[in-house]
């Protein structure tokens, strides 16, 4: 680049004036396939670790990964019984969203990452709540999938609503994953 | 994890990573900075080869003073001198 160019762009950086940088990362936790789930635990829980405030609020799939590893039916008549056997919850039964291969991609996966000493989503839930990432479950969701606040896993907020996600996006930086 | 030493007036805590992968360097400096008092400093020792921008991301993001970022046989050694108020 010329000098000149980088006298003109220093230039109007002094004249723009900055957008206020965000220091909140909220996730919608959309997806609970574990290639999914996974990233959203580093990123919230790093985000925590760097001072930032975090929040996720997990609806739809992303509601399961959230289930008692223990409990594996869960549901509230045949239809939400049958489903949570057909998407197990906890994430340690997440499957990943290409390559699943019947759970041979995600053993194959946590095997890697525990070559590489990358910390298991598990074990991130756990990281997470230490550091004070906020996990706030969809009310809705646990209605529609029969899914109650017995079933999923200590150390939670109380459920809310999309008018809170709504709420907790504003001013912060949001990812739908 | 943490091996408090008392080589200088101020407390100097050694945080041992070696070996683990993002995020954990940054997740692990930020669980021990918690303990230490204002002024103590921080030694973290790593084999992340991402933890070269992420740890003086982090320092500079909390507002802890990173002091030293050096490599040696491929080891990261930082030095984080905790600043004083909610530290992360």
């Amino acid at each position: 680049m010329t000098e000149d160019a980088t006298a003109l762009l220093e230039a109007i950086s002094e004249h723009t004036s900055e957008p206020e940088k965000a220091d909140k990362l909220t996730i919608i936790a959309w997806s609970g396939e574990l290639d999914r789930i996974w990233p959203t635990l580093i990123l919230s829980t790093t985000a925590r670790a760097c001072g930032m405030e975090a929040a996720v609020f997990f609806t739809f799939w992303g509601l399961f990964p959230l289930v008692r590893p223990e409990k594996r039916l869960t549901g509230s008549d045949w239809m939400t019984r049958g489903l949570s056997l057909l998407n197990p919850g906890s994430p340690h039964r997440a499957k990943l969203s290409k390559y699943n291969f019947g759970g041979a991609g995600p053993w194959m996966l946590k095997r890697i990452a525990g070559k590489h000493k990358v910390p298991e989503p598990r074990e991130l839930l756990t990281l997470s709540q230490d550091l004070g990432v906020r996990l706030l479950p969809c009310q809705m969701t646990m209605d529609l999938m029969g899914l109650g606040r017995d079933d999923l896993i200590d150390g939670l907020e109380e459920p809310v609503g999309a008018a809170t996600a709504l709420l907790e996006m504003k001013d912060s930086i949001h990812l739908f994953i | 994890m943490t091996i408090p030493s008392t080589e200088t007036a101020q407390r100097t805590v050694t945080l041992d990573v070696r070996g683990q992968s993002c995020p954990m360097p940054v997740v692990r400096a930020a669980q021990a900075i918690r303990d230490l008092a204002a002024g103590d400093v921080l030694e973290i020792l790593s084999t992340d080869r991402g933890s070269w921008s992420d740890i003086p991301t982090w320092a500079g993001t909390t507002g802890n003073e990173l002091l030293e970022r050096a490599e040696e046989d491929g080891v990261f050694r930082y030095l984080v001198r905790r600043t004083g108020g909610e530290g992360r």
